[in-house]
């Protein structure tokens, strides 16, 4: 198992540079943007992976509050963390091509949005377990992210709504629509790259979660055993 | 009928190596045991032993963390929660509300509202159901002389008191273990947790000692049955 | 003891508990007004200004406001850790959530009903569209709020530093909520669009988030 995961890191290393490799020498440059446009392969994909993070937390939120095991428990706090991090390279980096592009850092479409309100709860989901006392923490948590995650598509479709109402900028027409194939290419080998970095640091933050469950385990053990005090 | 252990009854509470983790501090440590209705046991033990956690765990307040409460012959303890009356140095009373105001609400929890029932539960307590005085300007012994009455009103077959004379005025205690020592006669099987020994000697069937998540030891007491009193 | 007769009783004594302390509602009439004044002393429009900001201005106020009622109703059952004696007790917990939802329901509906002619003098306010339509906003939002405030409020009031936990998880999940009360009152006012489509996407919001709720309480209640 631990060979597997290595050999997985070594293709996901492998897979990460020959993805940067198309993405900021192969690939084209961009007619109307220029450089700048690159980050379109780095922002796209972490807003994929950060989605599959919190899709996986969603899931062993539901697992946890059903089996109360420590494994869905430890899934579902590495998921949110590494989904965190993803979102928040989302968010840093677009505005940093915005801004060059379309002269404007920020605007409170259906995506930018959606992301911001995904990020807050979240970091509120990391925030509680923190905070949280005692046994309580993954019964409380495994509630948030469940509303969190069921919250998502009411707000993606509010405020899209809301944006019909009222039109703000427009954001470009869709990323993927007329992609010359040399970016497609790229772009997908990033997407296939990000996915599987995420289910590295994934991997790495549960058995970490699960490692200090073993710690607290032992010391209980320890517990058991010894001592009339 | 009355501390007769010849024909075992069927117990009312048994434990099944009780383990319960508060992070790292193990509270109990496999606490297994068997318990019989129409006793009053009483738990003794240093603070951190483990008392307030073993009862917190039988009145399902807590889960355990390892092994089993069958209550009733049950494991599913919900399932007989109408039978298990519980109380606790806190009052677990409304301060905003009357006596009789609080005894119909909880009354109301277990599917009864009915003021007969809670009006003699208020006197056999020793209180006065018409005082309309709100909880939080009582004296602490008449608030858990009703805390007593909340955990009775139902009927209980099994009560769990967790340090009820805490700070309570030694008239009121008194009353209260007699309160107790009846039930007993009844037929109920009877939990304390208290400091004061002492107070529960007249009433008590068995001592349980317990020291750093578990029972150390249990001790039954010949009792003195209720013609024969010692000096009060 | 059904969840219904439990329900009831529980409801009722909270009424009668805040009757007679008034805590929840002072607190919340106070705050909402301080929120009123200092945003009127921030923002100075004119009439037709007024109409588009309001609804806005409204709902932060409600909000924050209808956040001190949250923790307060819960703060009432940590005292003498009466929740205990609920616990122990065969009352189904969805009855206890049920509860203290509608009180915090009906406590900001009388915060509500006592704000609005204020804001109408000093915004000098007058709607184009229909009252009734704002009455149906109001309910819907409310309770959008409300239900899921009720919930985490029970959530963080077992955490440290809990007054910042409640908004702190409940602000973010409650944003579509919030967008549509605020575009919806916005909307009427002005009469420049039509409030439908906020108004089924709050009721379908109400919805499924008192199913959550509900799914979900009895585990957090329990969370020991």
């Amino acid at each position: 198992m631990k060979q597997l995961f290595i050999a997985f890191v070594v293709l996901t290393v492998a897979l990460l540079a020959y993805g940067t490799y198309q993405a900021l020498l192969v690939a084209p440059t961009e007619q109307t943007m220029g450089e700048v446009q690159r980050i379109f392969y780095y922002h796209v994909p972490s807003a994929w992976t950060a989605g599959v993070c919190f899709f996986v937390n969603f899931l062993a939120s539901i697992l946890y509050l059903w089996k109360r095991n420590a494994k869905s428990d430890a899934l579902a706090a590495a998921s949110a963390e590494v989904g965190v991090m993803f979102c928040t390279i989302v968010l840093i980096t677009g505005p940093i091509w915005a801004r060059p592009v379309w002269g404007i850092w920020w605007t409170w479409d259906a995506r930018l949005t959606t992301t911001l309100v995904l990020w807050l709860i979240y970091v509120s989901y990391l925030v509680l377990r923190r905070f949280s006392t005692g046994g309580q923490t993954q019964v409380l948590a495994a509630a948030l992210a469940i509303f969190g995650f069921v919250d998502v598509p009411i707000v993606y479709m509010t405020i899209r709504w809301f944006r019909t109402q009222h039109p703000a900028p427009v954001m470009g027409g869709g990323e993927n629509s007329g992609l010359a194939p040399e970016m497609l290419h790229a772009f997908l080998w990033n997407l296939l790259a990000f996915t599987c970095v995420g289910i590295v640091l994934m991997v790495l933050r549960y058995r970490l979660q699960m490692l200090e469950e073993r710690v607290e385990a032992a010391h209980a053990a320890a517990a058991l055993e010894g001592g009339t005090q | 009928m009355t501390g007769n252990t010849d024909a075992t009854p069927q117990p009312v509470l048994v434990l099944d190596n009780l383990i319960k983790f508060f992070g790292r501090f193990a509270a109990l440590r496999g606490v297994s045991a068997s318990f019989a209705p129409g006793r009053l046991y009483v738990i003794l033990g240093d603070n951190g032993a483990g008392k307030s956690t073993l009862l917190r765990v039988v009145a399902g307040l807590m889960q355990p963390s390892q092994g089993s409460v069958t209550l009733f012959g049950t494991i599913k303890v919900r399932e007989v929660a109408h039978r298990v009356g519980y109380m606790a140095h806190a009052p677990l009373l409304y301060d905003e509300l009357s006596g009789m105001e609080n005894l119909h609400y909880f009354a109301g929890l277990y599917g009864s509202q009915n003021d007969v029932v809670c009006g003699n539960a208020m006197q056999r307590v020793g209180l006065d159901p018409d005082l309309s005085r709100r909880v939080g300007q009582y004296s602490q012994g008449m608030r858990q002389r009703l805390s007593l009455a909340r955990a009775v009103l139902h009927d209980p077959d099994l009560l769990l008191l967790d340090e009820p004379f805490s700070n309570v005025d030694i008239h009121s205690a008194r009353d209260m273990a007699e309160i107790l020592g009846q039930m007993r006669d009844q037929g109920k099987a009877i939990f304390v947790v208290t400091h004061q020994a002492a107070l529960m000697e007249g009433v008590a069937d068995e001592f349980l000692h317990m020291s750093a998540g578990r029972i150390v030891a249990r001790e039954s007491l010949p009792r003195i049955s209720p013609g024969v009193e010692a000096a009060r | 003891m059904t969840t219904f007769s439990v329900t009831r009783a529980t409801l009722h004594k909270d009424l009668r508990m805040e009757w007679r302390s008034k805590d929840a509602i002072n607190s919340m009439l106070f705050f909402a007004l301080l929120v009123v004044v200092i945003f009127s002393f921030a923002f100075n429009p004119t009439a037709e200004q007024s109409r588009q900001i309001a609804g806005g201005l409204v709902w932060v106020a409600f909000l924050f406001a209808a956040v001190v009622a949250l923790n307060q109703t819960w703060a009432r059952e940590l005292r003498n850790q009466v929740l205990d004696a609920y616990r122990v007790s065969p009352a189904p917990p969805n009855a206890l959530f049920l509860a203290k939802a509608i009180g915090n329901f009906l406590f900001v509906i009388v915060l509500e009903a006592l704000m609005a002619p204020l804001f109408v003098v000093f915004y000098n306010l007058r709607s184009v569209g229909p009252l009734w339509q704002l009455i149906v906003v109001a309910l819907l939002g409310t309770w959008a709020l409300v239900v899921n405030g009720t919930f985490f409020a029970a959530l963080s009031i077992r955490t440290r530093s809990r007054e910042i936990m409640l908004p702190l998880v409940l602000f973010p999940i409650s944003i579509p909520a919030l967008l549509g009360m605020v575009d919806a009152t916005t909307s009427i006012l002005t009469g420049d669009a039509s409030p439908d489509f906020w108004i089924k996407m709050l009721a379908v919001y109400d919805v499924v988030f008192t199913a959550v709720c509900l799914l979900l309480f009895e585990s957090v209640l329990n969370a020991e």
